[in-house]
């Protein structure tokens, strides 16, 4: 197995012994029994296995894959025997960051595409569709352009703000006015935000030329040309969005059975959502700031999980964390692939991916209903 | 001549024109006044518009300008630079509202609207091929982004189409279509120089920068054409909005005038992007905007046209004038003001579903 497998195993293993406890402690009693092709823990268990293993592939090809494809002795003397061949150096200075970079912000995606979907019970919900990632975008415009910062340590603090300010303008806007806060008023606001975050960003790039030429290639969502400086200034807050979003994984689960259920059943409800809103924040903006706009992995991934594992939070979160960085490093190869020896950004890929399943969605008969 | 019409309580207050026995038509009063009011607004804005920027001009100076008098530089500017701007902006925004009245009338929804069904993202796709592909004259541009808006908007609706189309699904799948098209536009902008995504950039917002005289005349017979025809089918606009059947049962034939207005709706838009690019949500918000104030039962044309026209001639005002000496593309601020509308309605239909 590659070098970034290993790293990745703790924190998937990790919400495991936790749900174990709670299936043996409390027999929870279920509307319905789970749902999904894994029925028992030992196959969902199993299932989680499988993933890993396709985590290490991906790795491993976006280490070997590319416009030069290097061979497995090459990977090994890279960091066994280094000598500063020029292909030690690609694997080193090139692939490895730009897989580690895959695997976080991957994970960081899909896990809080989970979290909304989860808080807001809105199976369409994504850090695109509620206009979180329009938000980064806007205030890392507006760092770039008006400010003239540049360097991700400077404007990812922008990228946090925009993501949080374009969430609770979002929830706000939703919750504006009589009636409850349904999924579709709240995909409705997010799109209608979006428009007016999009023209706004777009009028920030036509008023300075120059930022405009960086920021086209920070627009497409790419993974190329980020060194570890990059992965070393978004990991920190990742890391945190991560830890927090897991911890509020099991009350998640009683928010899914409704605001009044969960609050007669004694969650605090507005603990859980200001956790949810602030891992989401941390999540989205440190991913938007270091690969910039990359929609849909936070939409496909945990409903593939879900499809898989059932309703159970947890169980989604960690298929999600395991899914997300498969998902972003097979779009980021298959970029690499069909466009030979020029490529086709990430971003991109997930984009052909990810609209036909959004599509798909919303065509079903229930598509609000989670 | 008796009044028969007295005997008949419409609900509001009507004028009724009468040429000799042959022809006659009923003309709601507030939706008269509206449309005058609106046109006042739309003119006094476009005078303003003809007399500021680097050169400033008094209103009186431009009207004398306007008249043929007053000073040789006055002139130059006003009419020879200023007006074919002021006057695309007046004719366009008419498009754009009419184009958006018709959809919002055939799709019986108020979100059924170029820009909701991707247009303006598939034309950027259209002009960016062509511009990559093809070339970079006017008249391919121009047709380029009218195929690429029209096959767009077909695709999405015929995705969200499913036993009918409701505003949800249509929103959804306008989101996801785009964000493919989107993705492919940032593709091109990053593989060609930076001038030329500059150019793509501003013209796939909407602009009216540059604008000259020898687009007025085309512009102008092309829409004088298309409004004279929505006249002639009179005001069979309102009777399809009230469903097929009752439609049929008034004696219009549906499917044959549904398929006219919907050319006519797609040449307005073909017309408007040719002269300034996709420019947003303008056909979103000039239709319901109108209605409101007119009180019309449905989507009313006249007062939309007016609408339209009011609000684009704003917009390029203001983006003109706001940022100076940097002009923005039109597109830019109607995007942000009438995404804020657009905001605004959506919660008001959202609040409407249980």
């Amino acid at each position: 197995m590659s070098r970034p497998g290993p790293q990745v195993a703790p924190p998937v293993t990790s919400p495991a012994p936790t749900t174990a406890a709670a299936g043996d402690g409390s027999p929870q009693p279920r509307p319905r029994p789970a749902t999904g092709l894994a029925a028992t823990n030992a196959r969902r268990f199993l299932w989680l296995a499988w993933a890993v293993a396709a985590l290490g592939v991906c790795c491993l090809l976006s280490i070997v894959v590319g416009t030069r494809n290097l061979s497995l002795g090459t990977i090994w003397d890279a960091f066994a025997h280094y000598t500063g061949t020029a292909d030690q150096s690609i694997v080193r200075d090139l692939r490895v960051p730009r897989t580690l970079l895959a695997l976080l912000v991957g994970g960081a995606l899909g896990i809080a595409g989970a979290v909304i979907q989860g808080v807001t019970r809105n199976p369409l919900a994504d850090t695109q569709v509620l206009a979180i990632n329009a938000g980064a975008g806007l205030f890392v415009a507006v760092a770039i352009a008006l400010f003239g910062l540049s360097g991700i340590t400077a404007y990812v603090w922008f990228a946090f703000a925009g993501a949080a300010a374009a969430m609770v303008l979002v929830y706000a806007l939703a919750a504006v006015g009589r009636g409850a806060l349904t999924p579709v008023r709240l995909l409705l606001a997010g799109v209608a935000l979006g428009a007016v975050l999009d023209g706004a960003s777009a009028g920030i790039r036509l008023l300075r030329p120059r930022a405009f030429d960086s920021l086209r290639f920070w627009d497409v969502g790419a993974l190329t040309g980020r060194g570890f400086d990059v992965i070393s200034a978004v990991a920190p807050f990742i890391v945190a969005g991560l830890a927090l979003a897991l911890f509020v994984a099991r009350s998640l689960n009683t928010v899914a059975l409704g605001e009044d259920l969960a609050r007669s059943l004694g969650a605090n409800i507005a603990r859980t959502r200001a956790a949810a809103v602030l891992s989401v924040t941390l999540l989205a903006g440190a991913a938007t700031a270091a690969v910039g706009p990359i929609g849909f992995v936070g939409l496909m991934v945990p409903h593939v999980a879900r499809w898989i594992v059932g309703p159970d939070q947890r169980w989604i979160f960690a298929f999600t964390l395991v899914g997300g960085p498969v998902l972003l490093l097979a779009a980021d190869i298959t970029g690499r692939l069909v466009l030979r020896p020029g490529e086709l950004q990430a971003g991109i890929v997930t984009a052909f991916v990810g609209a036909p399943v959004l599509i798909w969605l919303v065509r079903r008969r229930n598509a609000s209903a989670l | 001549m008796k009044r028969t019409g007295a005997a008949v309580d419409f609900g509001r207050r009507v004028l009724v024109l009468r040429a000799g026995r042959a022809a006659s038509s009923r003309v709601g009063l507030r939706a008269a006044a509206t449309c005058a009011v609106l046109l006042v607004a739309a003119v006094a804005v476009a005078v303003l518009a003809l007399g500021s920027g680097e050169f400033t001009a008094s209103p009186a100076e431009v009207l004398r300008a306007l008249a043929g008098d007053g000073s040789r530089a006055v002139r130059l500017v006003v009419v020879e630079w200023r007006l074919p701007r002021v006057l695309l902006a007046l004719l366009v925004g008419a498009a754009m509202g009419l184009a958006g009245a018709i959809f919002q009338a055939l799709t019986r929804n108020p979100l059924g609207s170029p820009d909701v069904m991707g247009f303006s993202t598939g034309a950027y796709t259209g002009v960016l091929v062509c511009i990559v592909f093809v070339g970079r004259g006017y008249p391919q541009i121009a047709t380029a982004a009218f195929i690429g808006g029209v096959v767009t908007a077909a695709l999405v609706y015929l995705f969200a189409r499913r036993g009918g189309v409701q505003g949800f699904r249509l929103i959804v799948v306008g989101i996801a279509v785009s964000a493919v098209l989107a993705s492919l536009n940032q593709w091109f902008i990053i593989k060609v120089g930076l001038h030329t995504a500059i150019t793509a950039t501003v013209w796939s917002q909407g602009t009216l920068n540059g604008v000259g005289w020898d687009r007025v005349a085309p512009a102008a017979v092309t829409v004088g054409a298309l409004g004279a025809a929505l006249l002639a089918l009179g005001p069979r606009l309102g009777l399809l909005e009230l469903g097929d059947d009752a439609a049929a049962a008034l004696g219009v034939r549906v499917e044959g005038i549904r398929l006219a207005y919907l050319g006519l709706g797609v040449a307005l838009t073909a017309a408007a992007t040719a002269v300034a690019g996709p420019i947003s949500f303008v056909a979103l918000a000039a239709p319901q905007l109108a209605r409101r104030l007119a009180r019309t039962a449905g989507i009313a044309l006249a007062p939309s046209a007016a609408m339209g026209a009011l609000l684009l001639i704003t917009g390029d005002w203001v983006a003109q004038h706001a940022f100076a000496p940097t002009q923005l593309p039109v597109g830019v601020v109607t995007a942000s003001l009438g995404g804020l509308y657009f905001v605004w309605l959506l919660l008001r239909q959202a609040r409407r579903q249980p």
